[in-house]
């Protein structure tokens, strides 16, 4: 008698198992299937088109009716199977129907996982699964309305792109800082989420799903930080597990899935298992290739070849939006003895990287250019040497010869109207058009014809790049500086070009500046996150980890690894009561040293980093906030008494000191920024060795600024005279914004002025009054986002992990 | 006991740990950093710099590479060694994880 075969799960995997097995073994079995869908095989991973209309159902079909039928399969749609009894071999469904097997094969695939906030199973709520899911999905769309798509993974973005294809409004929350970050390095996650918004896809990373909102159905989703998100629909996609449920009832042996050997054989002999249902050595799968290898094997093994084994996957992620080609493979995490082959080219969106251990390529993320994909999969699961082609391996199977790649490329792909010299205004058409309407061949007939690069300067390496672009060879450039190994653009190029570009984030320079590496260097990226604060206020999210460690923990680092904290005392005045605090501070946490600074304030020398929280706690107890003593950012406005008590002063040094210090505490700058105000002449205050200092006389202020009294000692130059305080504090303010804007990080104020020239600094800021104004606003705009006390919001819980250590091992021999 | 026994220990999670960053575990033999790179790799070494014994934890994180707070040195993750003209290494404390679980061997430790 013939033996009977019982397949359990009508899906892919099942598909290719009966495929294979009716083409090797004809007529070797009786074969039965119960599928749980009401209807006939199809291929799972086009649900994307299918969604998002592109392909129909019927395009996806696998096996229709006629197919089961010319090979004698009885299939039993839309019936699911409850329980297996192993002793009497049957499989009962739900409605009741026993059927014997002398065989089995469970292919009963994965479940969808549901994050069970409250609201979940309010109707409108629906996995990514199955053709019912997408009808529904389908359903909803026709209505329009907005969606939201909880998983920034594989399906979720298929889901979110096809939705939004659909006309519904739809917006992805992803748990984690960028997406698809199993499959994709930050640099490609970065620009999958650009492509996405590119779409109208809203994105929403570091999203914690707080609940699901409504009443009878599903009206919003409100995250843990109290944001509330509209949605008729919501799409839950986090990811899947194992479907094990019917096989654990069974008695089989299960972990995370139903576990199976090399030979797809569960701890029931007569009992075999493929698809995304199994573990298989401690992996459990959830793409279609490991499922089509594991399949070959099952119809092997059960068409009578007994050696047939399975040994594992390498697998390969492409994701199915059209129009967004991204490709991953492999490990790509950094480790001992890997090493990395970045190419970014901005001009066509197009990142790739590829990790080598041992001569071998053993990961491979692409964006924007994926043909390749293939044959780097190939490399890699051969595990195929490339010593031989390692020089121009990430060009690609294609590439012979070929030219070293352009540093211009950057610039020469701006758009005509991108603004290149932002003191006159002047854009990069307007420049190039008129290089060669004039046949302008220097940089001075460029400055006088156009303006770009005539003011402040910055743009100068922008402007001579763009002379190199029009010219050609007849023009050679003064060579540039680049900020450092990294990149090969300087300074000032990389601060224009972030403005030019609308560039948002460190990820978004390196990419669109083609960066050489892939996550920078400690010299690039502080200079690169004040760049993109001081462009963005406001918009930018500050990124801890690209600070240096005083800044990171706002204290100073010691040799001992201890930290010094200094309180802000606003002008060098202080009272009883902050003096007393101070005290108490000192005594309660046994801190070593108390010092008065330079700067007129107090120093908490050999604090532990442990203590800082609540030593600024106590402070913050008493009024006092963060002195910034750590900063690259407004230190200390040092006064003397001035007019209220000494006998020469003419104004209120003190007084003025102090407003302009509460005025400008919190701004990050380039550089340190130390500021004095003298009540007279005399200059008790030493106001003319600092960045920015006043002497006030009878008459008015006497501004004056790029002094020096560290590794360089310089004078003051005098920026000019004002008439009244609140002019003073206006013409200050716009020099420090115009230093924000303009200097190079780590570039005192003056080198700055020493680079620019005084002339063009007190242009800006004191000459043309509209200039000055405007500096002021902008500065006072990003003030809102700035003054904030950092101490406080540590003491309030902020960065914890900072200042706790990840254990302590106390009783180490104790452990043994 | 062996003195070249393996003492696996388990310290925390690994999302305990920043991205580009570092934690520290302390231990009456020493501070330890634990580091988590852009790519998600971890390492640990002992939280000392070769060049004057700074705290290697606080530094910033590239590659899989550590930039000392104290004077700019680069330390290489894998190798505890200095990169460029420096010269120096700092011993690595091996690390594995274990569904999601950071552990590592103490036995370098005494």
């Amino acid at each position: 008698m013939t033996e009977r075969l019982v397949v359990v799960g009508n899906g892919m995997a099942a598909g290719r198992v009966l495929e294979h097995l009716t083409e090797q073994a004809p007529g070797a079995y009786e074969i039965t299937v119960f599928g749980a869908e009401p209807r006939v095989n199809y291929n799972r991973i086009l649900l994307s088109p299918v969604l998002s209309g592109e392909k129909t159902f019927e395009q996806i079909v696998t096996h229709d009716d006629a197919w089961y039928a010319g090979r004698g399969i009885d299939l039993v749609k839309g019936r699911e199977i409850v329980a297996i009894d192993r002793a009497a071999r049957t499989v009962t469904a739900k409605d009741g129907t026993v059927a014997p097997y002398d065989k089995l094969l469970i292919a009963i695939g994965s479940m969808p996982f549901i994050v069970p906030v409250p609201g979940h199973k309010l109707p409108g709520v629906v996995a990514y699964r199955d053709l019912d899911d997408v009808n529904t999905m389908l359903a909803a769309a026709e209505k329009g309305g907005s969606a939201v798509v909880i998983g920034g993974g594989l399906l979720g973005l298929e889901a979110a792109a096809g939705l939004k294809m659909r006309g519904m409004e739809v917006t992805v929350l992803h748990l984690m800082p960028t997406l698809m970050e199993r499959q994709l390095d930050v640099a490609a996650g970065h620009l999958l989420q650009q492509a996405m918004e590119a779409r109208g896809i809203r994105v929403i990373t570091r999203a914690n799903t707080h609940s699901i909102l409504g009443e009878s159905r599903v009206t919003g989703v409100r995250l843990d930080d109290g944001t509330e998100i509209a949605a008729d629909i919501v799409v839950m996609a986090v990811g899947i597990r194992p479907n094990a449920t019917l096989a654990k009832a069974a008695g089989l042996a299960v972990n995370r899935g139903l576990l199976v050997d090399d030979h797809m054989r569960t701890d029931d002999p007569a009992i075999l298992a493929v698809g995304e249902c199994v573990e298989h050595r401690g992996q459990c799968y959830g793409l279609v290739a490991p499922l089509f290898e594991m399949a070959k094997v099952v119809a092997a093994q059960l068409a009578g070849d007994a050696s047939a084994a399975y040994e594992g996957s390498v697998t390969s992620t492409k994701l199915k939006v059209t129009g967004v080609d991204l490709f991953s493979a492999g490990d790509f995490a950094e480790g001992e003895g890997r090493e990395e082959i970045v190419l970014r080219d901005a001009a066509r969106g197009v990142y790739k990287r590829l990790v080598i251990k041992d001569e071998r390529l053993i990961g491979a993320v692409m964006y924007g250019e994926t043909a390749d994909g293939g044959w780097f999969f190939d490399l890699l699961r051969k595990g195929a040497p490339i010593t031989e082609m390692r020089d121009t391996l990430i060009f690609g199977q294609a590439f012979v010869g070929g030219a070293a790649l352009d540093p211009m490329a950057a610039v020469a792909a701006l758009p005509d109207e991108a603004e290149i010299c932002g003191c006159n205004g002047v854009c990069k058409g307007k420049i190039t058009g008129t290089i060669t309407e004039k046949g302008l061949t220097t940089l001075d007939e460029v400055r006088a014809h156009t303006k770009a690069s005539a003011s402040c300067g910055s743009c100068t390496g922008l402007v001579e790049q763009l002379m190199q672009l029009t010219l050609g060879e007849k023009f050679a450039r003064a060579a540039v500086m680049p900020i450092c190994a990294c990149t090969t653009l300087g300074h000032d190029d990389v601060r224009r070009l972030i403005l030019a570009k609308g560039l948002k984030s460190v990820p978004a320079v390196m990419q669109e500046l083609e960066w050489k590496t892939s996550c920078g260097c400690s010299k690039c990226r502080p200079a690169l996150n004040y760049y993109l604060l001081a462009a963005w206020p406001g918009e930018y999210e500050d990124d801890s980890q690209s600070r240096f460690i005083n800044e990171r923990v706002h204290a100073n680092i010691q040799k001992d690894g201890t930290y010094s904290v200094v309180p802000r005392m606003w002008g060098g005045v202080t009272t009883a009561a902050e003096l007393r605090a101070i005290a108490d501070v000192a005594d309660k946490f046994a801190i070593p040293t108390v010092k008065v600074t330079g700067g007129q304030r107090i120093d908490l020398l050999g604090v532990k980093k442990e203590d800082l929280p609540a030593v600024w706690a106590d402070l913050n107890a008493a009024g006092m906030v963060s002195g910034h003593a750590y900063g690259k950012a407004l230190r200390t406005v040092k006064t003397c008494v001035g007019s209220e008590w000494c006998r020469f002063g003419t104004q209120d040094s003190t007084g003025l000191g102090i407003r302009i210090e509460k005025f400008t505490w919190g701004s990050w700058t380039p550089a340190k920024v130390k500021m004095g105000v003298s009540g007279c002449p005399r200059n008790c205050a030493e106001s003319t060795c600092k960045d920015i200092g006043v002497i006030c006389v009878d008459s008015g202020y006497d501004i004056h600024f790029a002094g020096a009294a560290g590794l360089d000692i310089k004078g003051t130059e005098v920026l000019g005279h004002v008439d009244t305080e609140d002019e003073a504090l206006e013409v200050i303010v716009a020099l420090l914004q115009a230093y924000r804007e303009q200097a190079r990080y780590l570039e005192r104020i003056y080198k700055w002025t020493k680079r620019v020239g005084v002339d063009s600094i007190r242009a800006q800021v004191l000459d043309d009054v509209e200039k000055r104004k405007a500096l002021f606003a902008r500065f006072v705009f990003s003030q809102q986002f700035a003054q904030v006390d950092p101490w406080a919001e540590r003491v309030a819980g902020a960065e914890a992990h900072e200042f706790r250590p990840l254990a302590r091992l106390e009783t180490l021999e104790a452990a043994e | 006991m062996n003195a070249m026994a393996e003492l696996w220990i388990d310290v925390g999670t690994v999302e305990d740990v920043p991205l580009r960053g570092a934690r520290v575990i302390t231990s009456e033999k020493g501070d330890i950093a634990v580091f988590r790179t852009a790519a998600g790799t971890l390492f640990a070494l002992r939280d000392r710099c070769p060049h004057k014994g700074g705290p290697l934890s606080q530094g910033i994180v590239h590659d899989d590479g550590v930039a000392c707070p104290l004077h700019n040195w680069v330390i290489d993750l894998s190798t505890g060694a200095a990169r460029g003209a420096d010269t120096g290494c700092t011993p690595v404390i091996p690390l594995r994880t274990e569904a999601g679980r950071i552990l590592i061997d103490l036995s370098a430790l005494r």
